[in-house]
């Protein structure tokens, strides 16, 4: 296999949307539905997810000729749980009040397929400086999505943003927004906007290109 | 007992690991096509959730409290070695099953409701009996909500009138919290009294 | 990949073992590393909120030392550890026993309700609750903690013969309590969770003169 010609924006803009891991890949469910009730909540799970994201990918890329492939997924595991159990104790110490309330979901970053799956697709096989980029990207990503969903489902269920209220007493909530059922349909009906989105714009370049067809 | 009963319940029903805790959604949105499949893999799922509650038990009681950070690498690797063994084992005794769950049983190792149970044994300070329950009834219920998914997504596509907008994850996703919505009615099913 | 492949030699297996050996070291030294760093600030905060919590629920409490019922009577430790035979001794200034702080845990509406309440044994009063952790419904059975009126039932609370939740506005008695309108179950679990710690520790509490000492540290 040939190395193909990276450009390090491209790597990063991917994930932002044409890969996003949660819209397109549909990768992480559990930590995206399970702390997007707030938004803060869902900014602090995709900043740690970010930092091992990040961190676990730069190793991986740096130490990649001297990982044996028969055992690679192991230390791959070895090196985001090193990672998460750094985030989770630094949470702990800086942050108890938000660390309880993500509670026992930190420590599932481990298992959040997006990261073992950059490191296996990409970080591994490609140099340092395209695997952090294209991991940021795809951290970025996450964030974007986890916060979208945290802020509507904050804003639909409780009336607030970022625990500041944002209607005046007559607003009743919509509680079912932030309870579990709550996170399926707000995923559900985002996915559903973005393949619509996704479908438009296609469309469009269809047409641009067949004008310009007709116009030569 | 009571406590034992009211952990399983709890966890099959009122806080249903995929359907309140978001536990296993990979499996729970990939696999559950077929109800023949969704149902072996929650067998599989079952068994390999009450070898980790007891595992995670011993470690939690004879080792962890010399050494509480190491916790996430240990379960981790008790987690993959259990399905590993687990693979082998049913691979030497009974290949016919080997042969009907042998694709599912790596995957199990990256479902977060393992490493979920794990997890939230530990922070809950649950002891051995408690724990089983706990694993008993995380494996009930995903089971429980991965028959439902399936049952309901085979009869949808049985129309096959659904646009090709919805198709696929967003439709599943939908399925899923009318399902969550209606699993939200078994609260409060112990307090009252 | 491949290339690298072309290049190596077929890994032996203690290439393989000697590499997961020091991933292993390398993860445990981090990991150790950012422990022991952490530690400090991680305990410090868990004994600031669990004295806080103590406080509030003791009006009149400046010193609280933690005691655990073993072998049929109250001892003084200092371990780490909760289970549901600690209790918290609360002092004012001048080392008086005020009351105790009792914590318990039962089922809620939707999950485990755990909560530290404020007793007076000498007044047989609750004089204030806490609600540590739970998973109500937001917006109904989260008043248990959000619902000022409702926090306002235990400030000063017989537990004679036993508490009891009762419709809103319809407490007369100084047992009762008013329960949360739309979120009954809540409300009687709260105090479900309460009767069950009291009854357990009627027996255990020492009698008037016996209090524990607090221990000067």
């Amino acid at each position: 296999m040939k190395q193909k010609e990276l450009d390090g924006y491209q790597e990063f803009m991917k994930g932002l949307w044409k890969e996003n891991p949660t819209f397109v890949q549909v990768l992480g469910m559990c930590p995206t539905l399970a702390v997007t009730n707030s938004a803060i909540n869902a900014v602090v799970m995709a900043v740690a997810t970010f930092f091992v994201l990040v961190g676990s990918s730069f190793l991986v890329s740096a130490l990649q000729r001297w990982i044996p492939s028969q055992v690679r997924i192991s230390l791959y595991v070895i090196i985001i749980a090193t990672f998460v159990t750094l985030a989770d104790y630094s949470l702990l110490a800086t942050l108890p009040a938000v660390h309880k309330q993500l509670g026992a979901f930190i420590p599932l970053i481990v298992v959040n397929c997006i990261i073992l799956g950059r490191a296996e697709a990409f970080a591994s096989r490609y140099p340092v400086k395209y695997a952090v980029l294209d991991a940021a990207g795809m951290g970025a990503g996450f964030f974007l999505s986890l916060t979208m969903l945290g802020t509507v489902r904050e804003i639909l269920g409780t009336g607030t943003l970022f625990d500041i209220p944002l209607f005046g007493k007559g607003f009743e909530p919509w509680v079912t927004m932030i309870l579990p059922p709550g996170g399926f349909i707000t995923l559900g009906l985002l996915l559903l906007l973005s393949n619509w989105v996704t479908k438009k714009r296609a469309e469009f370049l269809k047409q641009v290109a067949a004008a310009q067809q007709e116009g030569l | 007992m009571e406590n034992l009963v009211w952990i399983f319940i709890s966890t099959l029903l009122i806080n249903n690991f995929v359907l309140s805790y978001f536990l296993g959604l990979c499996p729970f949105l990939g696999v559950s096509g077929r109800l023949e499949t969704s149902f072996r893999l929650g067998m599989a799922t079952s068994f390999v959730l009450v070898v980790t509650a007891i595992s995670v038990w011993f470690l939690n009681t004879y080792v962890l409290i010399y050494a509480p950070y190491l916790r996430l690498i240990s379960f981790i690797v008790v987690i993959a070695s259990t399905v590993q063994f687990i693979e082998m084992a049913i691979k030497k005794l009974s290949p016919a099953l080997f042969k009907a769950l042998g694709i599912y049983l790596p995957l199990i190792t990256t479902n977060c409701a393992i490493l979920g149970l794990a997890v939230f044994a530990t922070s809950r300070n649950y002891g051995f009996l408690e724990g089983l329950a706990f694993a008993l009834g995380a494996g009930a219920g995903f089971t429980l909500a991965l028959v439902l998914m399936a049952g309901i997504r085979e009869e949808i596509e049985k129309t096959g009138d659904i646009p090709d907008l919805v198709r696929g994850t967003a439709m599943n996703l939908l399925v899923a919290g009318s399902l969550s919505l209606a699993f939200m009615g078994f609260a409060g099913l112990f307090s009252a009294g | 990949m491949s290339d690298n492949q072309v290049m190596e030699k077929e890994p032996s297996n203690f290439t393989l073992i000697f590499s997961m050996v020091l991933a292993g070291l390398i993860s445990g030294v981090a990991i150790i590393g950012v422990y022991n760093a952490t530690l400090e600030a991680i305990l410090a905060n868990k004994a600031h909120d669990l004295q806080q919590a103590v406080f509030r629920v003791l009006p009149g409490v400046s010193k609280m030392q933690k005691l655990r019922f073993e072998h049929d009577k109250l001892n003084i430790v200092t371990d780490t550890l909760a289970d549901e035979n600690v209790i918290y001794a609360g002092y004012d200034s001048a080392g008086k026993l005020i009351g105790y702080a009792i914590p318990n845990e039962g089922p809620g509406f939707q999950d485990t309700i755990s909560l530290l309440y404020g007793y007076m044994p000498d007044k047989r009063k609750m004089v204030g609750n806490e609600i540590l952790d739970s998973r109500e419904t937001p917006g109904l059975g989260d008043k248990i903690f959000k619902d000022l009126d409702f926090v306002a039932n235990f400030k000063d609370l017989s537990v004679d013969p036993t508490i009891v939740a009762v419709k809103k506005g319809k407490k007369a008695k100084p047992n009762e309590i008013d329960a949360i309108t739309g979120a009954t179950i809540s409300s009687k679990a709260v105090v479900r969770i309460m009767n069950l710690a009291r009854e357990r520790w009627e027996k255990r509490l020492p009698p008037p003169g016996g209090e524990p000492e607090l221990k000067a540290n």
